[in-house]
């Protein structure tokens, strides 16, 4: 009889956690897919400007980035101003036009983000938008931040 | 006795740390994602230049040319300006200072080009910072419109229409042209 008793007390005593690990993996299934984890290694310096008049771009799917910086040396040593597509640094100037075609067909409503350093000079700066003109990808975008 | 019970308790896998080690992994990845969203100037580029077909002809009147050198100084249709010049005389010609018909300021804001023109050697900041200005303009004058008409700022108004149908920006159309650099001294 006791026993009995004893037994009963204890399947009622604990709260049922077993649907818990469920509802916390969907959670982490979420936030895993939703994450991008691997950003570009930079190879260039990229300190954006700061604008006051900016609007947000809402369908990050649709962005490329181009890098246009000093190429990175070592520490605190500095190169010529480059640009820098995904994780490769361009050679010559016409390979954007071909690796930004290529994206377009990808994604026929791309935009490109240009994220230019704050110290580069308009001369590079035209020289891509020519070759995205080029390319036809006409959707720019310069990346700066906000203005504190 | 004894045996029996140690054996019903092992019948269950104990996963009650299973919810510790995934909200610990969940801890991780919120820590690691980062929802950033990117800003800036958005900006339509004009297709490549067409030879058969020569650029239609403006007006010069129609035209706003601020040219920023090497040296980042602003000159505005041939005179020197400053740069916190810049957002009132863009306001100015695009609105024609209220629609006073001026001779020398656009016929309309939907006719009103401003164009930007840089040195190779114009530095990236200053282009950005005029860039910002003619904006900051464009915005001030679609605020005061939507506030005469609608009773709200324009970003309020243009959050509620979708840009099809936004009637301040068929008013105040943005026509920002980015010039063709002059080669400048290397």
């Amino acid at each position: 009889m006791s026993k009995f008793k004893k037994k009963n007390a204890k399947t009622k005593q604990e709260v049922p956690t077993t649907a818990l690990p469920d509802i916390v993996f969907m959670l982490l299934i979420f936030f895993m897919v939703t994450t991008v984890l691997r950003e570009v290694t930079l190879q260039v310096r990229v300190e954006l400007t700061r604008a006051e008049n900016i609007e947000k771009i809402e369908q990050k799917r649709l962005v490329s980035y181009l890098y246009v910086g000093p190429m990175v040396l070592g520490a605190n040593t500095f190169g010529d101003t480059r640009v820098q597509i995904d994780d490769a640094l361009i050679e010559e100037m016409s390979f954007i036009r071909r690796i930004m075609y290529d994206k377009l067909l990808e994604q026929p409503k791309l935009i490109v983000s240009l994220r230019v350093d704050r110290e580069s000079e308009m001369g590079i700066v035209t020289d891509v938008q020519q070759e995205l003109r080029q390319a036809g990808t006409l959707q720019i975008n310069y990346s700066t931040r906000r203005l504190q | 006795m004894f045996k029996k019970k140690r054996g019903r308790e092992s019948a269950e896998i104990p996963s009650s740390s299973l919810a510790d080690m995934a909200f610990l992994l969940l801890i991780f990845f919120l820590v690691v994602s980062t929802i950033d969203v990117d800003t800036g100037i958005g900006l339509v580029l004009p297709p490549p230049p067409d030879e058969a077909e020569p650029p239609p002809p403006i007006r010069e009147r129609n035209l706003l040319k601020i040219l920023v050198n090497s040296q980042g100084m602003i000159l505005i249709n041939e005179r020197p300006a400053a740069v916190t010049e810049v957002r009132e005389r863009v306001a100015n010609f695009v609105d024609n200072a209220n629609r006073a018909n001026d001779e020398n300021l656009s016929v309309s804001p939907l006719a009103a080009i401003v164009s930007i023109k840089t040195d190779r050697q114009t530095p990236y900041e200053m282009y950005i910072r005029m860039l910002d200005e003619v904006r900051g303009s464009y915005k001030e004058l679609r605020d005061a419109e939507s506030m005469r008409r609608f009773g709200v700022n324009y970003d309020r108004y243009s959050s509620t229409v979708p840009p099809s149908d936004d009637e301040i920006r068929k008013v105040y159309p943005m026509n920002v042209s980015i010039a063709e650099p002059d080669p400048g001294s290397n």
